[in-house]
């Protein structure tokens, strides 16, 4: 088999898992894309192990040993990241990302409509944002 | 795959088992699984990235971990298959489930499922898809990979390698998996003070369920 | 212990007590009347053991050398003859007198620990002033004496008027210390030595190159310092402070300390016959300058700060006709008989609520409420108006005897022009001065009226200084002008007849006059009493005069004098009264000559700054601000915003990487 087709499919797969980190606006959506994002990951690192070692040029099979391990991390990325954003839901009511921007200048400098080029924010401006925060 | 056909000057070091004889046009039957079931895996996948659904996306991302699953068989590389599908298909998507419903994720289609950043989002993927396609193919559009012989990533074979050379590595890893359950649930515990008020309450669900989730 | 022992205890010991009284005044109260009297009083009797050693022979001159100070060197010298003998026993007496009428004058005040510590530190410094042989000690002397009346005229810095005065009092006094520190350095450098019998000598063997300028710029400093024209502004407003105060320093001591200093270095001034004449013309101008302007001032304290400058003009006077012995002589009874009249104008003011002499005169026995006042007031004022026997009138005759003697020609010591200046203004001020003290006397103790206030005895501590003070005021002229000559330079001090009867003729001349005027105006004081009268008159004295110095303005509108039509000064000077009674308008001469000038000056830097030079500095503000401002709006605290854009960078750069590796 042409080791071609699984590394363009682990790349369109990771471009697939890329853009949907950066465009979906739910957290869990966003940790599903990470995920698409690993296994990716993973099948290019299996489909050069089978590669290598069939190729006598690597006997100790790190693709795959490392393919597993990137499985028990991402079990475990997934268990913390889903305990921090229901730890969010919990504090802000929310876990949509938009809505989180503590770290943003304040509304004095910028208003609510002119944030960032392509971010702009439905109706709820940052100060409504804060009242959220901290109810 | 016609970027293939570009020349390229890659600098990527002799190929091996360049094997000229294999051509594109010519496929074998499991070169032909392969892109059949890669195709299914991809659509499934760009499907979980854009559905506005969130329930259906997390049924779709099993769509797609399970066929990358038949890939790994196809690949030869058995055992992580099987991992694959126990801990992707049966945990994550199941944990995945939990956060969504313990978020109140709106059930049916939600209008802002997408942020703002979506074209964005949309140039950054798709140039680096373009960059990285271009890259690999130019590289490798001749290697070849020899799926006969024994099977690469049978059982014994993964074990043998896993607990000869990787053992410490995996003793590492069992030590982060168990700081990560703590962490988790240190994390999905309420504040102290919270306690303290809330003592009088019935715990929501959403409070003392996450350990048994966990 | 030697002489030189103990002439250098005599300025430690109050600088001690001076310490102690600052940092015990908070922790122990008790012992800061100790504190401020009894080291003034051991230095005053070391003075006069001094005095009584040196007896106006060799002058005593010990010299140390602390540490080499470059080209000109710096030493703590003594050098005590006759004139810082006697000098020193009028300072530590004055000051003893002043420290015990103080604990009288301010018991209730919150602030007299910190007030009699810098008395102390001030006669310290006088002290320090009168003893040293070495010009730059004099001069530290000198400028602790400028901040200690600073601070002391300030002494009631609540009041609007204290702190205007003690700030015009220092500066006017620095204006002239800055060409008297030039004219130091330019002496020191051209005699080489900061030593006074040095620079002595070297006048003596004629080796000073510019004598003019280096007299003309030192007498800036002592016009400063003695208050005379044209820097003598500063005094009248000076009486602001305590009574004592202006007693000690503002009388006595430090406005004498220019006149001392004059009369150590007057070789060197007689190198100069222009900085004699000068020195005459300066005399000439203060004296019946400041004699007129006594005549109209309402303010009973600067009826005798006016009468201070001129009598002050007077030893000047001496100074310029060549004989030290009458200035230092007219020093000294000055120094008694000027505390003294402050002494008891503070009773006074104590015991009629008010500093105003047009609302004493409408207060009927305001001498039988203070009889002691009223005797030693009489005392001194015949004093001042220079009536035979009393002290003024020797030392008086004194100062015109030199001024006919240098009129003459009888001496070689000074250009007969500054002797004619000297005697007619000497002449014309005596009349003036008998005029205003019989005026002053008339106004506070001849009162028709309402009956005055009783506000009790005085503190006994006050009485007795007056007594104490009165006998020199009566006595030390005529007893001392034999002796003198032996201490000084050996001048005949003795009176003689012409100018007797001319300085006597013309003074009760003055006095008859006023009285006529007195009488004839005093039909008009009918009236109902004026204003200017403290709130709390049975507060402590020095309260009592604050609030009287502080209402003086808003009654009368002005701090110098009251429309008051029962004044006989008023009727006396006619059109005058008007000009004098603000000092023949110097202040606003000096408003308009360098205020004026100064604050434009001070407008246009603050333009510059404001408009020229910030405008640069915003400009350069500005394009950093705007960039910032763009670069502030990538901070959306969207953090998919930043992966976007990390990510981005990094399939560019990506890109570029394998462009650049393949040399495309």
């Amino acid at each position: 088999m042409h080791l071609a087709y699984p590394a363009v499919l682990s790349v369109l797969l990771f471009c697939t898992g890329l853009y949907g980190v950066l465009a979906r606006r739910n957290a869990i959506l966003v940790l599903m894309s990470v995920e698409l994002m690993l296994n990716a990951v993973n099948l290019n690192l299996v489909a050069f192990d089978v590669w290598l070692s069939k190729a006598a040029e690597e006997t100790l099979h790190s693709g795959q040993a490392l393919t597993l391990f990137t499985i028990a991390i991402a079990a475990a990325e997934i268990g913390i990241g889903l305990a921090i954003v229901l730890a969010v839901h919990r504090n802000r009511g929310t876990s949509d990302i938009d809505k989180l921007r503590d770290t943003a200048e304040g509304p004095d400098d910028d208003g609510p409509d002119d944030d960032g080029p392509g971010t702009g924010t439905p109706a709820a401006g940052p100060a409504a944002e804060k009242a959220e925060a901290t109810a | 795959m016609t970027l293939a056909a570009t020349a390229g000057h890659l600098a990527a070091g002799p190929t091996p088992l360049a094997a000229a004889s294999h051509g594109f046009l010519s496929p074998t039957g499991v070169e032909i699984a392969f892109v059949l079931v890669g195709l299914v895996t991809l659509g499934a996948a760009v499907v979980t990235v854009t559905t506005r659904q969130l329930v259906h996306a997390a049924l779709w991302l099993v769509v797609a971990l399970g066929g990358l699953a038949v890939e790994y068989l196809l690949l030869t590389a058995e055992f992580i298959a099987w991992v694959q599908v126990l801990i992707y298909v049966g945990a994550v998507v199941v944990l995945l489930l939990f956060g969504l419903m313990l978020t109140r994720a709106p059930i049916g289609r939600s209008p802002d499922a997408d942020s703002g950043n979506r074209w964005a989002a949309l140039t950054v993927a798709v140039a680096a898809a373009a960059s990285l396609v271009w890259v690999v193919v130019d590289a490798f559009r001749t290697t070849w990979i020899d799926l006969d012989g024994p099977v690469a990533g049978s059982t014994a074979v993964t074990g043998a390698s896993l607990f000869q050379n990787w053992v410490l590595p995996f003793e590492a890893l069992s030590v982060l998996l168990l700081a990560a359950l703590v962490g988790a649930i240190v994390l999905s515990r309420r504040a102290k003070a919270d306690r303290a008020t809330d003592t009088g309450r019935p715990t929501t669900p959403n409070g003392s369920d996450k350990g048994g989730v966990r | 212990m030697t002489t030189t022992t103990l002439a250098v205890l005599v300025p430690v010991l109050p600088f001690l007590g001076a310490a102690a009284g600052l940092l015990l005044g908070r922790t122990a109260p008790g012992f800061v009347r100790p504190l401020a009297v009894l080291p003034t009083l051991a230095s005053l009797v070391l003075a006069v053991l001094v005095a009584a050693r040196q007896g106006g022979g060799r002058a005593v001159d010990a010299v140390t050398e602390l540490t080499p100070t470059g080209s000109v060197p710096v030493e703590l010298a003594l050098h005590i003859d006759g004139f810082a003998a006697l000098v020193a026993v009028l300072v530590g007496s004055v000051a003893t007198c002043v420290q015990i009428y103080s604990t009288g004058y301010l018991r209730d005040d919150p602030r007299y620990p910190s007030y009699a510590a810098l008395v102390s530190l001030f006669t310290s410094a006088m002290f320090l002033v009168v003893y040293s042989g070495d010009l730059m000690v004099l001069l530290v002397g000198w400028e602790i004496m400028g901040i200690c009346s600073y601070f002391l005229v300030g002494h009631y810095w609540e009041t609007p008027q204290a702190r205007a005065a003690s700030l015009k009092a220092f500066l006017v006094t620095k204006l002239g210390d800055v060409p008297f520190l030039i004219g130091l350095l330019a002496l020191a450098t051209e005699a080489g030595s900061f030593r006074i019998t040095k620079i002595l000598g070297a006048v003596a063997s004629g080796s000073l190159d510019h004598p003019t300028l280096i007299a003309l710029l030192l007498l800036a400093g002592v016009a400063g310092k003695s208050a005379q024209f044209p820097l003598h502004t500063w005094l009248p407003d000076a009486m602001a402070g305590p009574t004592p105060v202006s007693a000690l320093i503002h009388a006595a001591t430090m406005v004498a300390a220019g006149v001392y200093f004059v009369a150590r270095l007057l070789p060197l001034f007689q190198t100069s016959h222009a900085a004699m004449v000068v020195l005459a013309v300066m005399a000439a101008v203060t004296m019946v300058g400041s004699a007129l302007a006594a005549l109209a001032q309402d303010d009973i304290k600067r009826v005798l700060a006016y009468s201070t400058i001129g009598q002050l003009g007077y030893m000047t006077g001496a100074l310029a006709a060549g004989d030290r012995g009458a200035a230092v002589f007219h020093l000294l009874t000055h120094g008694a008989f000027k505390a003294l009249l402050f002494l008891a104008a503070g009773v006074i003011i104590h015991a009629a609520g008010t500093n105003s002499l047009a609302a004493m005169s409408r207060m009927r026995g305001l001498r039988d409420r203070v009889p002691d006042a009223y005797w030693t007031m009489t005392v001194a004022l015949l004093a001042l108006a220079a009536i035979p026997p009393f002290s003024g009138f020797f030392s008086k005759e004194s100062v015109l005897v030199a001024a006919e003697h240098a009129a003459t020609g009888h001496t070689g010591q000074a250009p007969g022009a500054a002797g004619w200046t000297v005697l007619l203004a000497g002449l014309v001020t005596a009349l003036l001065t008998a005029a205003y003290a019989t005026r002053l006397w008339l106004l506070a103790f001849r009162g028709r009226g309402a009956e005055a206030p009783d506000h009790g005895r005085q503190p006994v501590a006050m009485n007795a200084v007056l007594w104490v003070l009165a006998i020199p005021s009566l006595a030390l002229g005529g007893l001392a002008f034999r002796l003198l000559p032996d201490w000084f330079d050996g001048h005949d001090l003795t009176p003689t007849l012409t100018t007797s009867v001319l300085g006597t003729g013309v003074a009760l001349v003055g006095g008859i006059v006023t009285y006529a005027a007195w009488r004839h105006t005093t039909s008009l004081a009918a009236r109902p009493p004026l204003g200017a009268v403290a709130a709390h008159p049975e507060g402590d004295a020095a309260l009592v005069e604050a609030e009287a110095i502080a209402s003086h303005e808003p009654a009368y509108g002005d701090i110098a004098h009251a429309p008051d039509p029962s004044d006989p000064g008023r009727l006396l000077l006619g059109p005058l009264h008007r000009h004098a009674a603000v000092g023949f308008h110097l202040d606003a001469v000096y408003t308009t000559l360098f205020v004026r000038p100064v604050q434009a000056g001070a407008r246009l830097v603050r333009f510059l700054d404001r408009e020229v030079v910030d405008t640069y500095v915003r400009g350069a503000g500005a394009l950093p601000r705007v960039l910032g401002t763009a670069v502030r709006r990538a901070q959306t605290g969207n953090v998919q915003t930043y992966v976007s854009a990390l990510l981005a960078g990094t399939v560019v750069l990506a890109v570029a990487a394998v462009l650049v590796a393949t040399g495309a």
